[in-house]
């Protein structure tokens, strides 16, 4: 993602007070992070001191200062979902990637995160890979979904660095 | 379809819809939703689409997609008109004979229905379904006729009449008197009179009002509102253009939880098509009357919620609430008198309006009234959307519409209001849900969440889980609050680690009245209730972690060890490939090795000799 193909985030944007989180979020949702550089055109499009456009990207739990791992893992953690077993879920995952809530693996293929409650509640308890939702989860079901992305992230990831090398052969 | 300039346009457009939908009288809905979507619906709609164009009734037989039916558990739902047959968890598999059974031959496909696990009786239509029978899905049960992606059936169902009324014959004195003749009150959770807070606002010195809809349920445990936005989004609009010539105002904001991409992307487009029909926007239906609506995203923060942090959001700053020692309806959003209501209270407004107050006070208690939402979750064998009349007992929402205990452990509480709420003891169950009944028992109405726990579930542990939340998303602004959510975690953290001490439990019940008193916002003040309430009616279990270092459900993993029993053990093997921390190992016989085991029990469950247990 270039920060130049930010520019229709800010477009028709400043109208309303709340338009410097919309911002926020679509930067979010196209970086998988909010990076310094986008943090700096905030500030000076919505003429916000830089410091505040950080602390928003602080104070809210949806933005992220640091990149994102390929996949996201969200482990709902609402109360259906803790007395039915999410505590398990994310001993599953952090077992098995070492990493707690809030990390990325140092391959960056997985980032883990935790949310208050995605209002699925009648489907607990649930986990969210890569936005599709995942009902009724058990830490075997985990772990077999974990195994199936791991193998197709290696796939892809390899694919790519191929198809890297063969550009670096072919423009030599 | 063209811009509607008045309200005969609009009757017209509607009677036109209703001749058109008479037309099609054969039906297949699918209900879609966060749940449904989950559970497959979306690839159910496409084997629809599919079987219906290879059997050449493309066309001929009408495809709506709804949101949320409610009976979440069993979805996806699909329902065939005229039949009226209801069939549960249906997969891409099972739409072809639903075609040429139900659409074609007209006969009802058995196996899909829904049997009774009890009676074993199978229910064939949606009209009859036990989930449903004993509610009143008021609000609920339109979601079944709307496709919320498509204003007409919300048009063909009688949407925006209650605004035509409104605007053609009500002055806004007579909508205030209406809403409190009615004796609606905010569903949110703290059920402040709804007609107090209109009178609040219209009264209040401004120039600019503005009307916000509080979508940002926070509470974990509770999806109505989502529910309610993502299946009928324009009710709410409704609601807020009643609101909205009532107290004069002409912009208004849906806050609505990022964390609902569906409830998001909905309500956007349900303002799209109506700003579209000119329903929003200058001169509705040549009345005179402007308003507009947009969306704006939460940021995943649970004080947000609370009204003065909601508007501070809304103004583009960190969500902190403010002292309320003068109240948003006076200035709120950009100092403005600001009238916030949550979205079930909007989503009541029109029915009162067309159906008349006396309708609506004719439902509930003498204090609560009308119907109220409820998600039924946890350790119950029906969870999804409740609604039900006010006054009616948490027994017969739990045991009689969600069928009673799961897994044959018996319940032994309901957790309602989320964190500011508190657990009921399973001896409390002949409460009705009633604003003050709840508060008197150390609970709440609350927005609506409904966690039932049986014996599986560890109260402490439970109290320990909403303090940590709280923790987590008190804002910091006062200190009460900052300070008391963690200390009170602290001790509470001890006494599931086998370190805490009877005198602690003063302790909490000191901290819990300095944050009552002294806290700036509902979060703050509601905090302690989590605690206060299991340390009312579940001393016991207070009393196990502490006196004899046990957890009595055996959650709290610091009060015990996992064995393998050598004599059951068949060294098959599966617990150490099972286990996520690689604390199980082979030596002659398999071990657990305390330093790694975090017991999280994926053994026990794996284990196929259950020769592994606590001790």
């Amino acid at each position: 993602m270039e920060l130049s193909d930010l520019d229709t985030i800010f477009e028709d944007r400043g109208a309303e007070p709340f338009d410097i989180m919309e911002a926020l979020h679509d930067i979010q949702s196209a970086c998988g992070y909010l990076p310094e550089e986008a943090l700096r055109r905030v500030s000076a499009t919505f003429d916000v001191p830089l410091i505040e456009v950080f602390r928003l990207a602080n104070f809210y739990k949806a933005f992220s200062l640091e990149p994102r791992g390929r996949h996201l893992l969200t482990v709902c953690a609402g109360t259906a979902c803790h007395v039915r077993g999410a505590p398990r879920l994310l001993d599953e995952v952090t077992g098995q990637l070492q990493i707690a809530p809030g990390e990325t693996t140092e391959d960056m293929a997985f980032t883990l995160e935790t949310v208050n409650c995605l209002g699925a509640c009648a489907l607990s308890p649930v986990v969210v890979i890569d936005g599709i939702y995942h009902d009724h989860m058990t830490p075997a079901k985990l772990r077999t979904m974990l195994a199936e992305v791991r193998v197709a992230d290696r796939e892809t990831t390899e694919r790519a660095a191929i198809a890297g090398a063969v550009e670096v052969v072919a423009n030599a | 379809m063209p811009r509607l300039t008045s309200p005969e346009a609009l009757s017209e457009l509607r009677d036109n819809l209703l001749l058109d939908l008479a037309s099609r009288p054969s039906r297949i809905t699918i209900s879609g939703g966060t749940c449904g979507e989950a559970s497959g619906a979306l690839s159910v709609v496409k084997a629809v689409r599919s079987q219906l164009e290879a059997a050449g009734l493309t066309g001929k037989v009408h495809v709506r997609v709804t949101g949320c039916q409610g009976y979440c558990q069993q979805e996806p739902l699909v329902i065939v008109e005229p039949l009226d047959a209801l069939y549960c968890k249906v997969t891409d598999d099972d739409v072809a004979e639903i075609v040429s059974e139900s659409l074609v031959g007209g006969r009802v496909v058995k196996r899909l229905c829904y049997v009774d696990e009890r009676s074993g009786q199978t229910t064939t239509s949606a009209a009859e379904l036990p989930f449903f029978v004993k509610q009143d899905r008021e609000l609920i049960g339109r979601n079944r006729f709307i496709d919320p992606c498509n204003i007409t059936d919300y048009i063909a169902a009688g949407g925006y009449s209650a605004l035509v009324k409104v605007l053609t014959s009500m002055q806004p004195e007579a909508v205030i008197k209406e809403i409190e003749l009615s004796g609606l009150r905010g569903r949110g959770g703290g059920g402040y009179p709804t007609s107090r807070k209109w009178t609040q606002c219209r009264q209040a010195p401004g120039d600019t009002r503005y009307v916000i809809c509080n979508a940002d349920e926070g509470d974990p445990g509770a999806y109505m509102d989502r529910g309610l936005l993502e299946g009928n989004p324009h009710s709410i609009i409704e609601g807020m253009l009643i609101g909205a010539y009532t107290v004069g105002a002409t912009k208004g904001y849906v806050y609505v939880r990022n964390e609902y991409p569906l409830a998001v992307a909905n309500t956007r487009l349900a303002i799209q098509q109506a700003q579209e029909l000119g329903l929003l926007g200058d001169d509705i239906l040549g009345t005179g009357f402007s308003f507009d609506v947009k969306v704006a995203r939460g940021g995943g923060a649970f004080i947000c919620g609370e009204s003065t942090a909601l508007m501070a959001s809304l103004e583009g700053q960190v969500g902190e609430p403010r002292p309320k020692d003068v109240h948003t309806v006076e200035r709120g959003y950009l100092d403005q008198p600001t009238l916030l209501n949550n979205v079930e209270t909007w989503a009541n407004v029109p029915g009162i309006m067309l159906k008349g107050s006396a309708w609506f006070a004719a439902k509930g208690t003498e204090k609560s009234k009308g119907t109220k939402i409820f998600s039924l979750t946890g350790h119950v064998k029906n969870t999804g959307l409740v609604e039900v009349e006010m006054g009616t007992s948490l027994r017969e929402i739990v045991f009689d519409i969600g069928g009673g205990q799961q897994n044959g452990k018996a319940i032994k509480a309901v957790q309602t209001g989320g964190p500011s709420g508190g657990c009921l003891p399973a001896s409390l169950f002949d409460l009705p849900v009633d604003y003050e009944a709840l508060s008197s028992a150390g609970s709440m109405m609350g927005s609506g969440g409904m966690v039932v726990m049986d014996s599986s579930a560890c109260m402490v542990d439970v109290a320990k889980y909403f303090l940590k939340f709280l923790q987590e998303e008190s804002c910091g602004k006062c200190t009460p609050c900052r300070l008391g959510t963690d200390r009170m975690l602290e001790i509470l953290t001890d006494i599931t680690e086998g370190r805490g001490r009877m005198e602690q439990l003063e302790t909490l019940k000191d901290l819990a009245w300095t944050m009552s008193v002294g806290s700036l916002c509902a979060l703050g003040k509601t905090a302690p209730n989590p605690v206060l309430s299991t340390l009312r009616y579940f001393a016991d279990e207070y009393e196990a972690h502490i006196k004899e270092q046990r957890c009595p459900a055996g959650v709290c993993t610091a009060l015990f060890m996992f064995d393998i029993d050598p004599d059951l053990c068949t060294m098959c093997g599966s617990c150490a490939e099972a286990c996520p921390h690689g604390a199980i190992c082979e030596d002659d016989a398999y071990r657990i090795v305390p330093e790694l085991c975090q017991r999280c029990g994926i053994c026990v469950e794996t284990c196929p000799s259950e020769a592994i247990s606590r001790n």
